[in-house]
């Protein structure tokens, strides 16, 4: 019996396909993985499925029937959940009010009977081993907790297949290993489960049948037990990829960033960092692992004088031996340092700006790009085609595209290389370099990482990706509630690389 | 590729179905649009007179779109182009009344030039100021100070300035007036089409050199675009907006080179009103660039003067209906080619 069937879809917008001539079939109570690069059609399909988006041919069959679904509404009707990437939960009410929202089953006036939802919630959540209080309030909650709710929501509304969207990417290692508990305990259920990701070694650890995508097409769908982590990257990208990058041994030279007793409150008053102190020296990469939301923003905000916080006046940040607090970012940059935030596409491009005008944003001030008041066309031109061949930047058929229609990872390819060229650079913050990008661009963005870290340049890697920091780092700090709480050093890095999993885990402890 | 055909060719289609619009109120007065339009055409573009008063209405009509569209660069919606214009005259005026007889002309027209930026950049600039410093929205300040621009320039003038029994003030010295183009080419005889035409098409080349070529306007569309990625890179985001906020509101006061140094030669009550609320129009219409913006005020200024030429025959408001549409078509078929 399958939950799913497809045949034939494809879904065109304008002229480019999304997806084109999609066949697939889900077998009712698997846990089915679709695994692709960025764009090539992983969430279009998803949105097909769930009735979001309706598609331009091809039929559909739900438990065996032949379905057409204008919303979403529909597909919920025939049993099918999703769960977004970003949340879809209303901050003020609590987690009962959340779930049976839409669902009342109440006249309009007539008091709600939310104790019997919530016994009805426990039950189920319990059952799974998805412990929740269903008084708390959303604002309150973890997002582990909150992505529970999303599903409790689908059970609730008794869905039969689940879509998860990337449901891993915002999660701890912990509560990865708790969501993928609960989905085994609901596929014995008899649930099928559709689990959109790109992360490969999950893909290997929870499902059943995988599916990989590229180009808006499926190169095929195998069952999981039958293919190893590297075979799933070479249908992903067409071609063999190197997954670990190549660290050779690290010559650290003087101290450049000294952040030493770093303790800051928010404008409401909420302590974020908690005497934070960490030393990143010339040459080495200086890897910060942690959880979202426990100071990383904040550190980096105050790296770059870009903070509203309030500092202590214990508080020290040197660069190079110079203070940074007082400075602007104009004059942290030009003391040497670059910096690639957490969010590319909000703080390090103008999207609607064309390559070559991104390739010298926040380096504008440069005399080499300068001709009279305005810029030296020439200059800029040769130098954006010298780095568009030395970073591989793709999607360029002309010169007049904006980065608004580059991929994740050619656009953060851009950002690198920038900020990499950045004349007398001596310190590099890096956040969550490779989010949102291919595996095919993150093999080049981080051998250009260790290529920096040995040219001697001090480089400051903050990324929630566990794998990234230990196969990039030196060494490594655990930052829990705006502090570090331990520190691995750069043997105990070194030595303990080969066995990646239970790495993983030693760090899981200090950052929960 | 469709979408930006679209999007150039909305502005047409806009100004098309307005036109359209009117001719059926025209029907609806009991007269014939086509003996109104073409009697409309003979009296703006098919005579002398009747284009240099299209020329004149057309110039100021630009600075009062480049108010707008310069602070459109960075969101920010200059709705005080009626204030602005309002100080520049004004301070234009008093500078030319000022100004002992005998001055050379070069001198003169440049410190009334100067004059009437001045009124119009500071109030520019004190909106842009109350935004950065206190986070008032743009809109709201501008709107305010419009009436007070308004009712203290015209209390200065009942009670102080204005001649005995009139609305105006004295003339201005006559070295600070810029010829007609009639007294100096003998083009547009009679007609109040100055020689400040051809300054404000300077500025308007300006303006568009400043915003596409050169560093500044770099940063500054950077800010306009994404004002936090603007701060990452160093590009000091408030200079920016008290800058624009300023250019724009000199850009609406300079109306007074043409309007006062040009034409009136004096102050009067009610000289400017109107011309900062069509600036919206003209800069909307043409996508707030700063050189399309000259197609667009000539045709407000055409709509303008054409609407007056048939006074006699139709209410010239169904022209300012006509108007009205237009820039509520221009959105409505803008925000359509985006969804496309």
């Amino acid at each position: 019996m399958h939950a799913v069937e497809l045949s034939g879809i494809t879904k065109t917008f304008g002229e480019t396909a999304a997806n084109s001539n999609v066949s697939m079939t889900i077998r009712q109570g698997s846990i089915h993985a679709i695994v692709g690069e960025n764009g090539a059609g992983k969430s279009t399909l998803t949105k097909i499925i769930y009735g979001m988006h309706q598609p331009s041919s091809g039929t559909m069959r739900v438990n065996g029937h032949q379905v057409r679904f204008n919303t979403p509404q529909q597909a919920i009707q025939a049993g099918i959940g999703m769960v977004h990437q970003h949340f879809m939960l209303i901050d003020g009410l609590t987690v009962t009010e959340n779930i049976i929202l839409g669902q009342e089953h109440r006249k309009l006036f007539m008091p709600l009977k939310r104790s019997q939802a919530a016994s009805a919630i426990t039950a189920i959540a319990t059952k799974h081993g998805m412990q929740i209080d269903p008084e708390a309030l959303i604002e309150d909650l973890s997002v582990g907790e909150e992505q529970r709710v999303e599903i409790l929501k689908l059970l609730y509304r008794k869905a039969e297949i689940l879509l998860l969207d990337e449901p891993t990417a915002v999660l701890t290692p912990e509560e990865t290993r708790h969501l993928f508990t609960a989905l085994r305990s609901l596929q014995k259920e008899g649930k099928t489960i559709i689990l959109i990701t790109h992360k490969l070694d999950e893909v290997l650890e929870i499902s059943d049948m995988v599916s990989v995508m590229k180009s808006g097409r499926i190169v095929g769908t195998v069952p999981t037990s039958s293919v190893t982590k590297e075979d799933l990257a070479r249908m992903m990208v067409g071609r063999n990829v190197l997954l670990r990058v190549d660290n050779p041994v690290e010559h650290p030279g003087r101290t450049i960033l000294d952040v030493a007793t770093l303790s800051c409150r928010d404008p409401k008053g909420r302590p974020k960092l908690n005497n934070l102190s960490f030393q990143v020296r010339a040459g080495e990469i200086y890897g910060i692992a942690g959880v979202e939301g426990n100071g990383q923003t904040e550190l980096l905000e105050l790296l770059w004088a870009m903070s509203d916080c309030s500092v202590t006046p214990q508080s020290i940040i040197t660069i190079d031996g110079k203070t940074a607090f007082g400075m602007s970012p104009r004059q942290i940059a030009e003391s040497g340092v670059s910096h690639i935030p957490e969010d590319r596409l909000k703080h390090a491009v103008i999207p609607q700006y064309l390559i070559s005008e991104n390739l010298i944003f926040g380096r504008q001030r440069e005399k080499k790009f300068h001709k009279g008041a305005g810029f030296n066309s020439k200059a800029i031109a040769s130098y954006t085609a010298q780095i568009i061949d030395a970073f591989d930047i793709r999607g360029t058929r002309d010169s007049n595209v904006t980065v608004a229609e580059l991929s994740g990872g050619n656009q953060q390819k851009i950002v690198l290389a920038r900020e990499l060229d950045r004349p007398g650079l001596k310190l590099l913050l890096l956040a969550q370099p490779t989010r949102g990008v291919d595996i095919g661009a993150i093999e080049l963005i981080h051998k250009q990482i260790i290529a920096a870290r040995d040219r001697g340049i001090a480089i400051l890697l903050i990324s929630a990706e566990l794998e990234e920091i230990i196969s990039l780092s030196t060494r490594i700090g655990c930052l829990y509630k705006g502090a570090i709480r331990h520190e691995f050093s750069a043997e105990e890095v070194r030595n303990a690389r080969g066995c990646q999993q239970e790495f993983e885990k030693k760090i899981g402890l200090h950052i929960t | 590729m469709q979408k930006k055909i679209f999007t150039a060719l909305s502005p047409l289609l806009a100004v098309a179905v307005a036109l359209a619009f009117s001719a059926i109120l025209v029907i609806a007065t009991g007269r014939d649009p086509l003996f109104l339009f073409s009697k409309m055409l003979r009296m703006t573009f098919g005579s002398d007179y009747g284009t240099g008063q299209i020329v004149f209405r057309t110039t100021s009509l630009i600075l009062t779109g480049l108010a707008v569209a310069i602070p459109f660069r960075l969101r920010l919606f200059n709705i005080g182009g009626e204030g602005q214009a309002l100080a520049g005259a004004f301070s234009a005026a008093a500078a030319g009344i000022l100004i002992p007889e005998g001055t050379p002309a070069m001198v003169a027209i440049t410190v009334c030039t100067v004059a009437a930026a001045a009124g119009g950049g500071l109030l520019g600039l004190f909106a842009g100021w109350l935004k950065v410093r206190y986070e008032v929205n743009e809109v709201i300040s501008t709107i305010m100070l419009n009436f007070i621009v308004l009712a203290f320039v015209s209390y200065m003038l009942t009670n102080h300035l204005a001649l005995p029994s009139t609305a105006h003030t004295p003339d201005i010295s006559a070295a600070a007036r810029i010829p007609g183009f009639g007294a100096s080419i003998g083009i547009w005889q009679k007609s109040p089409a100055n020689l400040s035409t051809l300054l404000v098409l300077a500025i308007c080349l300006c303006t568009y050199v400043v915003i596409f070529k050169t560093r500044f306007g770099y940063a500054m569309r950077a800010v306009g675009l994404k004002p936090d990625a603007a701060s990452y890179a160093g590009i000091r985001t408030n200079t920016h907006l008290l800058t624009a906020m300023a250019a724009g509101g000199a850009a609406a006061g300079l109306a007074a080179v043409n309007i006062v140094l040009g034409y009136r030669h004096c102050f009067e009550a009610g000289l400017t009103s109107g011309i900062g609320f069509t600036g919206i129009a003209v800069a909307l219409l043409a996508f707030a660039h700063p050189l399309l913006i000259v197609l667009s005020a000539l045709l407000f200024g055409f709509l303008e003067y054409g609407g007056l030429s048939i006074n006699a025959y139709v209410p010239k408001d169904i022209f300012m209906i006509g108007q009205a549409v237009t820039i509520i078509l221009i959105i409505v078929l803008t925000q359509q080619a985006k969804r496309a």
